[in-house]
C-alpha cells in the first residue's frame, strides 16, 4: 500500500519518529516488568534435566482440555447473557442504569472466595454449572464495560431506518446490529477467554477435586510440589494456546473493524412504548437479579451467626484486639488503605501505558500488531509464572526491587493494561477519515490533525476503562498472593486470611469486609465514570454512519 | 456534569486531584517499612501469611527484642508455606530475608535440598527445646519451633444427638455406620489434605494406606479443594453441612471458643486423638544473609521461652520450648495426643507425588 497517501488520509498515521515515542514507554514497561521475568523464570524452570516430563503424568491431557472448552463454553454463555444487558445500558436511559453498571463491574471483582460461598449458599452444588455461573456472573461486566461504548457509536438510525423499511427487530439485530459490533463483541470475548481459560480462584472455590485448570496445576506444582520445570512447561503451553487464540481474535478484531463518526454517539434514551418499557424492565430487573443474589448472600451473612443476627463482625472490623489481650496480626481497617493506596497507582499507570499504546497501535497499523499482541499476553500467563519470576528477577543490584510496595502496582498495573487496550483501540480504530482529511484540507499539520482528532477521542474509552482498572486492582488475588509483602495486605488476601481460620466471629468480619470492598468498588467506579463522562454518558447527536475503511 | 469532550485536560487533571487525595488519605504505609535507619542493624524475618503483621503479643515480643539488642526486625510474609520455600528455594543464596520461620517437614525436605539455610553456631536456648520434634533433621541448619497436629475433628453435639459411638481409630470409620459422614481436604490442593494422607500411612503402611482410602470412598467419603469449603460448609458445626466429621486442626476445639460469637465456654467440637497427624515447624537462617550474627541473635530468641510463650494463642500452635505454660484455653480445650503419627521427612519428599497422584486415582475416579 502506498504509505505517503495513507499518511494524508488515515487520522491515525504519524511519523516515524513520534509513533517511536509514543510505543517506547509500553514498549519498555512490558519488557521490564513481564517478558523478562517470565523469561528469567522459564530459563531457570527449562535448564531443569527433562522438564518435559510432566506432560506425560496422569491427569494432564485431562486438564488441558477442561481448561479449554470450559473457557468455550463459559465464553459463548457470557456473550449471549451479557448482549441483554449491554444493548439496554447502551441504548436506554432508566432509573439507577449508572448503578447497575457499577453494581456489575463490583461484581467482576468480588472475592472469589466470596462468589463461591455465595453460589453455594443459594444450593447450587459445586462442580462444572457452579463454575459456569461463576465465570458469566463475574464477566457480564466485561461486555457491559467493552461492547457498551462501542454499541453507543452505533447511530440509532441504521436501526431505526430498517425497521421503517420493515425488518423485524431481531433481523435487525442480526443483519445490522450484531456486523456492526463485531470488533468489540471479539474484543469481549478475547478478554473472558483469557480470564476463564486461566481462571485460578473460581476453580479453586467451586471446582470439584476433578475439575482443574492448567492454572491450578502450574500453581500446585510451583508452590506445593516444588516441580518448577513441571510448572514452566505448563506455563508456557498455556501461553502458546493463547497466542493462537489472541493473534486469531487480533486479527478477526482488525479486520471487522468499521469507521463510525466519533460524533455519532446516541445518547441513552427512555424507552418509549409498553413492548420497548417492558424489555428494559425485564433486562434490567434479571440482571439485577443475578448480580444482586451474590451480592446479597455475601452482606447478609456479614450479620449471621448461628443463633441469628449479629453485628459482631461489623463492629469489630476497627478493633484490632478482638477477645481481651487477643489480637488478629491482620488489620482489615488498614487493608483498606493499603487497596485503595495500590487501586489509584495501578489505574493511573495502567491508563497511562494502555492510552500510548492504543495510540502507538491503531497509528502504526500492522507493524504493531506484536505490540498488540504482547500486552494481552499478561492475561494468559499465568499469576505464579509472573509473580515467580518477579521474585526471581529483581533480587539483585541495581534492580532489586521484590520487596518494594510498587511492585506490587506494576504487577496489577500489568494485568489491567490490556483491558484499557480492548476497551480503547477499537473506538480510536474507529475514527474516520474524513475527520483528519477536513483537518488538513482546514491547514492542519498531521500531528496536529492526529491530536484533535485521536488524542480528543481518547478520553471516553479510557475513562470507561478506568473504572474497571481500578476495580480489577481492589479485587486483584493473584499475583497479590505471591509477592512477599511487610505490612501492605490488600483486603482480598486479608478477606481470604480470615476465612482460612477457624472462629466464627472471624467468618463474619470476613463477609464485612468482602461487603466493605463491594461497596467501596462501586462507590470507586461511580466516581470514575463520573468524573471521566466514561460509558454512561455520551455528546447528544445523531448522525449518519459513515463508509467503512476496510 | 459540565465537562464536555473537548476538554480532556480538566478531566484528567480531576482524575488526577482524586488520585493525590486518596493517596494523600493513605499515607505512607507502603513505603515507610524500609525508611527510618536505626543505628544498630535491620534483619528481615521471612514467614508465611498468617504470622501475625502487628499489634499482637507476638510483634510486642518482637518490639522488645528489638528495644534490648538494637537489631530492627521487619516481618516479611511471603505467601502460604509452599510459596514460601518454592520463592526460598528460588532465590536460594540470595535470599530474600535473613531468618526463616515456620517450613513444616513435607517442606523441609524441599528446603534443604534447595540449600536454603545456613550452618548456625549451637543455640544456647536449644537445651528447653523438645528434642523429640526434630526427628532426624540436620542440627546445624535448622531448629524446631512449635508443632501442632491435624486431626479429624468432630461436632460433639451431632454424635450425641444421636446416640452413636464416636470412632476411636481411623479404621472404624470404614464402618457403614459412618457412611457419609466425614469430609476431608485434596491433598493436591490443601495442607491438612496432604497431613490426613500422610496419616494413613504412618498407620496403615506404605503398602495398605490406599486401602483404607478405597474403603472410605465406598463409605462415601466427601472430598474438598480446601480447608475453608470443608470446614465452613460442608462441616455439621461450623457449616450447617452434612458431615459431622472434618479434617481440621487439633487447636481447632480452643479457637472456637476463643472466637465464638456469641461467646461461649465450652468447646463445640472435639478431636479424634489416634487420627492426630503431627506437623512440626522449624526455623533457621538464610543462607546469603547480609547480617548473620543479628539473624542468629534473632533465632535464638525466637526459641527463647519469652518468645514462644506468646505462640498458642496467636498462631494456634504448640511452643517447641518446653518450659513454656500454656494459657488455660488451650489446657482446657486442647489435647496434645501422646502418640501422634508421623512420616520421616525424607519419605515424604521422595513419595509425595506418587502417594498424590496414587490418591487421586483411587478416591477420585
Amino acid at each position: 500500500m502506498d504509505r505517503s497517501r495513507t499518511a494524508l488520509k488515515n487520522p491515525n498515521s504519524l511519523p516515524t519518529w513520534l509513533l517511536a515515542l509514543l510505543a517506547v514507554v509500553p514498549v519498555v514497561f512490558i519488557t521490564v516488568f513481564y517478558l523478562w521475568p517470565v523469561l528469567t523464570l522459564s530459563a531457570r524452570g527449562l535448564g531443569a534435566p527433562n522438564p518435559f516430563a510432566v506432560l506425560t503424568r496422569p491427569r494432564v491431557p485431562q486438564v488441558i482440555w477442561f481448561s479449554l472448552w470450559q473457557a468455550a463454553v463459559s465464553t459463548i454463555a457470557t456473550l449471549v447473557i451479557g448482549l441483554a444487558p449491554a444493548h439496554v445500558i447502551a441504548r436506554y436511559k432508566f432509573p439507577g442504569r449508572r448503578l447497575l453498571i457499577s453494581v456489575l463491574t463490583a461484581t467482576f471483582v468480588l472475592p472469589t472466595v466470596v462468589m463461591g460461598a455465595a453460589i453455594t449458599a443459594i444450593g447450587i452444588p459445586r462442580g462444572l454449572i457452579a463454575i459456569l455461573i461463576a465465570h458469566v456472573v463475574f464477566n457480564l461486566a466485561v461486555v457491559v464495560r467493552v461492547a457498551g461504548p462501542f454499541w453507543q457509536q452505533i447511530p440509532r438510525d441504521i436501526a431505526s431506518a430498517a425497521a421503517t423499511l420493515g425488518a423485524s427487530p431481531l433481523r435487525v439485530f442480526w443483519h445490522i446490529t450484531l456486523p456492526l459490533l463485531r470488533p468489540a463483541l471479539w474484543a469481549s470475548a478475547a478478554i473472558i477467554f483469557l480470564l476463564t481459560f486461566t481462571s485460578f480462584g473460581v476453580i479453586r472455590v467451586l471446582g470439584t477435586p476433578e475439575r482443574s485448570t492448567i492454572e491450578v496445576e502450574i500453581w500446585r506444582r510451583a508452590t506445593q510440589l516444588g516441580d518448577l520445570p513441571g510448572a514452566v512447561v505448563l506455563s508456557l503451553l498455556q501461553l502458546l494456546v493463547m497466542l493462537v487464540l489472541i493473534a486469531g481474535s487480533v486479527v478477526l478484531q482488525r479486520r471487522s473493524n468499521l469507521s463510525l463518526r466519533m460524533d455519532s454517539a446516541s445518547t441513552p434514551e427512555p424507552p418509549i412504548g409498553t413492548g420497548r418499557q417492558a424489555m428494559v424492565t425485564v433486562v434490567v430487573g434479571a440482571t439485577a437479579a443475578i448480580v444482586m443474589v451474590p451480592m446479597g448472600a455475601m452482606v447478609l451473612r456479614s450479620f449471621r451467626n448461628r443463633e441469628g443476627f449479629t453485628l459482631a463482625g461489623w463492629r469489630n472490623l476497627g478493633i484490632q484486639e478482638i477477645r481481651p489481650g487477643i489480637t488478629l496480626g491482620v488489620n482489615p481497617m488498614a487493608s483498606i488503605m493499603s487497596s485503595l493506596q495500590t487501586a489509584v497507582w495501578a489505574t493511573l499507570i495502567a491508563l497511562v501505558i494502555g492510552g500510548l499504546a492504543s495510540v502507538a497501535i491503531a497509528a502504526a497499523k500492522g507493524r504493531a500488531a506484536w505490540l498488540d499482541l504482547g500486552l494481552m499476553l499478561p492475561l494468559g500467563t499465568s499469576a505464579v509464572t509472573i509473580g515467580l519470576g518477579m521474585v526471581l528477577t529483581f533480587s539483585r543490584w541495581p534492580v532489586d526491587w521484590r520487596n518494594r510496595w510498587w511492585l506490587l502496582v506494576l504487577g496489577h498495573a500489568v494485568v489491567a493494561v490490556p483491558f484499557v487496550v480492548r476497551t480503547t483501540l477499537p473506538v480510536i480504530r474507529a475514527i474516520p477519515q474524513g475527520l483528519s482529511d477536513a483537518a488538513a484540507t482546514l491547514g492542519a499539520t498531521p500531528i496536529r490533525a492526529w491530536w484533535h482528532v485521536v488524542v480528543a477521542g481518547l478520553w471516553r474509552p479510557l475513562g470507561a476503562s478506568a473504572g474497571v482498572v481500578a476495580a480489577i486492582s481492589l479485587g486483584e488475588f493473584g499475583a497479590s498472593s505471591l509477592l512477599s509483602r511487610s505490612g501492605t495486605e490488600t483486603m482480598p488476601i486479608v478477606i481470604e486470611r480470615l476465612l482460612g481460620r477457624t472462629g466464627t466471629l472471624l467468618q463474619a468480619q470476613a463477609f464485612a469486609l468482602a461487603t466493605l470492598l463491594a461497596v467501596m468498588t462501586v462507590a470507586v467506579v461511580l466516581l470514575v465514570d463520573r468524573l471521566s463522562g466514561g460509558l454512561p454518558r455520551a455528546p447528544h447527536r445523531h448522525d449518519r454512519r459513515s463508509r467503512g475503511n476496510t | 456534569m459540565k465537562f464536555t469532550l473537548s476538554r480532556p485536560i480538566a478531566r484528567v487533571a480531576a482524575l488526577l486531584a482524586v488520585a493525590s487525595l486518596t493517596v494523600a488519605a493513605c499515607g505512607s504505609t507502603g513505603s515507610d517499612s524500609t525508611g527510618s535507619v536505626s543505628t544498630g542493624s535491620e534483619v528481615t524475618l521471612l514467614t508465611y501469611d498468617s504470622f501475625p503483621q502487628s499489634g499482637t503479643s507476638v510483634n510486642e515480643a518482637l518490639d522488645a527484642f528489638s528495644a534490648r539488642t538494637g537489631i530492627k526486625v521487619t516481618i516479611l510474609s511471603a505467601g502460604d508455606t509452599g510459596t514460601m520455600i518454592s520463592k526460598a528455594v528460588l532465590t536460594s543464596g540470595n535470599p530474600e530475608g535473613d531468618v526463616l520461620w515456620g517450613v513444616d517437614q513435607t517442606f523441609l525436605t524441599q528446603a534443604l535440598d534447595g540449600q536454603v539455610f545456613a550452618p548456625i553456631p549451637a543455640l544456647v536456648g536449644v537445651s528447653a527445646i523438645d528434642m523429640t520434634l526434630r526427628e532426624g533433621t540436620p542440627e546445624e541448619l535448622v531448629v524446631p519451633v512449635n508443632f501442632g497436629d491435624v486431626c479429624i475433628n468432630y461436632d460433639i453435639g451431632w454424635f450425641t444427638e444421636r446416640g452413636l459411638p464416636v470412632p476411636q481409630e481411623l479404621s472404624d470409620l470404614t464402618d457403614p455406620i459412618y457412611a457419609g459422614q466425614l469430609v476431608v481436604q485434596n491433598p493436591a490442593t490443601s495442607s491438612p489434605g496432604l497431613a490426613m494422607l500422610l496419616a494413613t500411612v504412618a498407620t496403615f503402611g506404605e503398602t495398605g494406606w490406599i486401602q483404607w482410602w478405597e474403603q472410605m470412598a465406598a463409605n462415601g467419603i466427601q472430598v474438598t479443594n480446601g480447608w475453608t469449603e470443608a470446614y465452613y460448609e460442608r462441616f455439621t458445626w461450623a457449616g450447617g453441612g452434612e458431615q459431622p466429621m472434618v479434617v481440621s486442626y487439633g487447636s481447632s476445639p480452643p479457637a472456637e471458643v476463643l472466637f465464638a460469637e456469641p461467646a461461649r465456654d465450652d468447646a463445640p467440637t472435639a478431636v479424634i486423638e489416634n487420627s492426630c497427624f503431627r506437623q512440626v515447624e522449624f526455623a533457621g537462617v538464610l543462607r546469603g544473609t547480609s547480617e548473620p550474627e543479628a539473624a542468629q541473635q534473632l533465632l535464638e530468641f525466637l526459641i527463647s521461652e519469652e518468645f514462644q510463650a506468646e505462640l498458642a494463642l496467636n498462631l494456634f500452635v504448640f511452643p517447641a520450648n518446653s518450659q513454656v505454660d500454656l494459657p488455660e484455653v488451650f489446657t482446657a480445650h486442647a489435647i496434645i495426643p501422646a502418640n501422634p503419627l508421623r512420616v520421616d521427612p525424607e519419605l515424604i519428599q521422595q513419595r509425595r507425588s506418587e502417594w498424590i497422584e496414587e490418591w487421586t486415582a483411587r478416591v477420585l475416579r
